[in-house]
């Protein structure tokens, strides 16, 4: 680990919850409204470290547990993220397995402790984040395929690092197919629309909200700050398809990675502006297509 | 079908021309009605004049097609047999009855509380099984097996709503059955209705349904007026139905813009939600009250409008109208909102009418009636109010049958402030109900508002007092079309079926 490294693992850790500021911000400017302050997410888990914990009578440790679990496995999966040209600070052959799986584990934990309520709602909403996550997994497999395949190489930094844009080629054109196609998956893993709807006070209509909506205080708090970290980690591992390989300096390039994870975040706003919910039945039909799309960005590839 | 018993709206009708029917004639002239298309209005118990201790029901149907509205009764002492099994309309009906009156409807399929009052007029409460009654505390239809489950929604909400427990039996996503249990917010109106009309009475008519004060207000102005003989002027009557449907627009428009809401889809949402305050300040501008309270009140209209509040009143109408169309059209141009609207929450035709549902829901599945054409009242008699329909019974049918209302609702608007009738607005009534009604006589009142048509219908006794007054909100008729909606439908879809009949709790509870 170096000094670039630090320096981009601080920025996500201390920048994550700026990304719904974001969203939140192009979404009101979009309504006609002032919208919220950008730094609302920050004000939202200090409030929240600041207040009790309230547990529900069926709980067990369990509940308690799993935001701490859900949280160190996101981080540890942050570490394998590069960032454009600083490699992550842990890179190794197949990293990529190992990010979708501790991603995988944090999915595991929010499910337990929201079964654990034995609430009718938690555990709807359980059921549905686990069908629509199995269906969104073969699009970072695939696409984590393709990378390998175009760079020959096997771990993210190592893609990331020989990744080509050379224009007019079958496949470049495959690199953006997948931006696409990892776009829809920053959606549905983080619950926003149209897969999901982070705003709505429904709780029969939710997938991801409605698996916390016993938890409060201080682990609502790890929550809501894991979820930006997730947020962060998908829009990162976007951006790094699109940085352009230049010769500035460290510093300029860490710049504009960062300018590119929050055009992602103004991306999703937009999207959440101008469109709504598709059926939760059509969840599936969504998803299948975004994994046809990388199969097809894969073929483009191999025959390129 | 005898001819006596066939009436217009707000006819007065002296209970001695009223047959009193056996039970048999009674069930026979009640099927006959409904066999001819006609829809249950009320459905009400009253204090028996020939029998001690016995309970006079009276059921009153209007047929669209005929215009006409007609009124039979009967005397119970105990228990009758239930007519639900062939006329599935009166189901809540007859639970009410049962609550009220303490009579059993003998064979009802499924007889509970549907306001969890503690007791009927006598003191009694047959329902409650000599159990203390709390509100929500019943049996539940349940569905069983391994597979099955169960989700409970409410009384407390997520929103900022009314009270009201919703429960699902459910397999995975589908929904197979919702039940629908209200009364937490039963205030007791009725009851203290009676003995009336004195000075609270108007203010408990405008707060029946706080979203429908001028549908409410209206109904009783006009019941009164035909009680008192006094009719409204012209003007008054030009006035009272702009209100109306200026009430009509502010929800229309505010419940449009929720459905998107529901579905994530800002724009409309944002928007709508601001124009909405706009029609409640256009009523503001009339009389002072967003709501429209005080405006309507028995012989006429509190508050006149000027030259140039009427010409304010069309230029904000423009403006706004414009505005509303551009929103609204973005729904019908959104592929991912139609996508929503389209095929969910169908509700079948037959199953309307047999229901006897009313208003935007039951025309968007093609149930052709509307008290402002079909029943005519007020400024209704002289402007016709076209009918809009939709025949799918989906939210997207729901949805445009009232955006449809809206275009009318706008020109009639229009069309009555272009040609506002001269005049005074008020004839002389005692607002503080000093004035005393007909005596014996029943007057029943009906208007549209923007849920479905609101039935009001007083009988007052020898002292010219209201011996009962019944009010049915048109959310009466309807929260089973919602329960019906959800049939085979996803458990993840009933905010958005929900939204789209947007109905009252407390208009139920009363």
């Amino acid at each position: 680990m170096n000094a670039n490294n630090v320096m981009m693992i601080l920025s996500a850790l201390l920048l994550s919850p700026l990304l719904f500021g974001v969203i939140n911000r192009v979404k009101a400017m979009f309504a006609g409204r002032k919208g919220s302050p950008l730094l609302q997410t920050y004000f939202d888990i200090a409030k929240l470290m600041k207040k009790g914990m309230v547990y529900g009578n069926t709980t067990s440790l369990m509940f308690q547990l799993g935001p701490v679990f859900v949280l160190v496995s996101v981080l540890l999966a942050l570490l394998m993220v590069p960032f454009g040209p600083i490699a992550a600070p842990l890179s190794f052959q197949g990293d990529f397995i190992l990010l979708a799986y501790l991603l995988g584990v944090s999915r595991f934990f929010t499910v337990l402790s929201a079964l654990d309520t034995g609430s009718a709602f938690e555990g709807m909403g359980a059921s549905r984040e686990v069908q629509f996550a199995a269906m969104g997994e073969p699009t970072f497999m695939l696409g984590a395929l393709l990378l390998a395949i175009h760079t020959g190489e096997m771990s993210l930094s190592g893609m990331v690092r020989e990744i080509q844009f050379d224009v007019l080629s079958p496949a470049t054109a495959a690199v953006v197919l997948l931006v696409a196609a990892w776009m829809m998956l920053l959606l549905t893993e983080n619950s926003r629309i149209p897969v999901d709807d982070p705003n709505t006070h429904l709780e029969l209509t939710m997938i991801h909200e409605v698996m916390v909506l016993d938890t409060g205080g201080p682990l609502m708090g790890i929550v809501t700050y894991a979820s930006g970290i997730k947020l962060w980690i998908f829009s990162a591992l976007i951006a790094n398809l699109l940085v352009p390989t230049l010769s500035a300096g460290a510093s300029a390039q860490a710049g504009i990675f960062v300018g590119i994870v929050l055009l992602i975040a103004v991306a999703v706003g937009v999207i959440e502006s101008i469109m709504g919910r598709v059926r939760l039945r059509q969840i599936p039909k969504v998803l299948v297509g975004t994994t046809a799309l990388v199969a097809t960005a894969l073929i483009m590839t191999l025959a390129g | 079908m005898s001819d006596a018993t066939q009436y217009r709206n707000v006819a007065r009708i002296k209970l001695s021309d009223l047959p009193l029917l056996n039970m048999d004639a009674f069930k026979n002239v009640i099927l006959n009605n409904v066999q001819n298309g006609g829809v249950v209005l009320a459905f009400f118990g009253a204090p028996a004049m020939t029998v001690q201790n016995g309970v006079c029901i009276y059921a009153i149907i209007g047929t669209a097609t005929t215009g006409c509205i007609s009124v039979h009764r009967t005397e119970v002492t105990d228990a009758y047999p239930s007519l639900t099994p062939e006329v599935p309309q009166l189901h809540w009906f007859e639970r009410e009855l049962a609550e009220q009156w303490a009579i059993t409807p003998e064979g009802h399929p499924w007889l509970k509380p549907i306001r969890f009052m503690q007791q009927a007029v006598n003191g009694k409460n047959i329902l409650s099984g000599g159990k203390t009654v709390v509100a929500g505390v019943t049996d539940y239809y349940s569905v069983k097996g391994k597979e099955i489950h169960e989700v409970a929604v409410g009384p407390v909400h997520a929103g900022i709503i009314e009270p009201g427990h919703f429960r699902f039996q459910c397999h995975g996503e589908t929904v197979f059955h919702l039940e629908i249990e209200l009364g937490y917010q039963h205030r007791g109106i009725e009851k203290a209705l009676v003995g009336g009309p004195d000075k609270r009475t108007p203010f408990f008519m405008e707060t029946l349904a706080g979203d429908s004060s001028i549908a409410h207000g209206f109904a009783y102005s006009q019941l009164m007026g035909a009680l008192l003989g006094k009719e409204m002027p012209k003007r008054a009557l030009a006035i009272a139905a702009c209100a109306l449907e200026l009430e009509r627009l502010a929800n229309h428009t505010g419940d449009l813009g929720a459905l998107a809401g529901d579905i994530g889809y800002l724009p409309t949402l944002s928007f709508n939600g601001r124009l909405r305050g706009d029609y409640l300040n256009m009523t503001g501008l009339i009389c002072g009250n967003r709501f429209g309270r005080n405006l309507v009140c028995p012989g006429g209209v509190m508050f006149d409008v000027s030259d140039a509040t009427i010409t304010e009143l069309k230029k904000r109408l423009a403006t706004i109208f414009k505005e509303t169309r551009i929103s609204c059209d973005l729904l019908w141009a959104t592929p991912s909102v139609m996508a929503r609207f389209e095929n969910t929450g169908v509700v079948k035709k037959e199953d309307g009418i047999a229901l006897g549902w009313v208003g935007p829901a039951a025309r968007a599945c093609g149930i052709d009636m509307d008290a402002r054409a079909h029943f005519p009242f007020g400024a209704y008699l002289d402007r016709q109010m076209p009918v809009a329909m939709a025949e799918s019974g989906d939210v997207y049918a729901r949805a445009h049958t009232r955006w449809q209302e809206m275009v009318n609702s706008r020109a009639f608007i229009d069309a009555t402030l272009n040609e506002m009738p001269a005049g005074a607005t008020r004839t002389d009534v005692d607002l503080m109900g000093k004035d005393i009604p007909e005596k014996d006589t029943l007057v029943v009142s009906l208007t549209e508002g923007w849920r479905g048509v609101v039935c009001h219908a007083a009988i007052t006794n020898r002292e010219g007092r209201f011996a009962v007054y019944k009010v049915v909100d048109p959310s009466f008729h309807n929260w089973f079309a919602l329960a019906m909606s959800l049939r085979d439908e996803q458990i993840s879809d009933f905010p958005l079926c929900n939204k789209s009949f947007n109905l009252s709790y407390c208009g139920h509870d009363l």
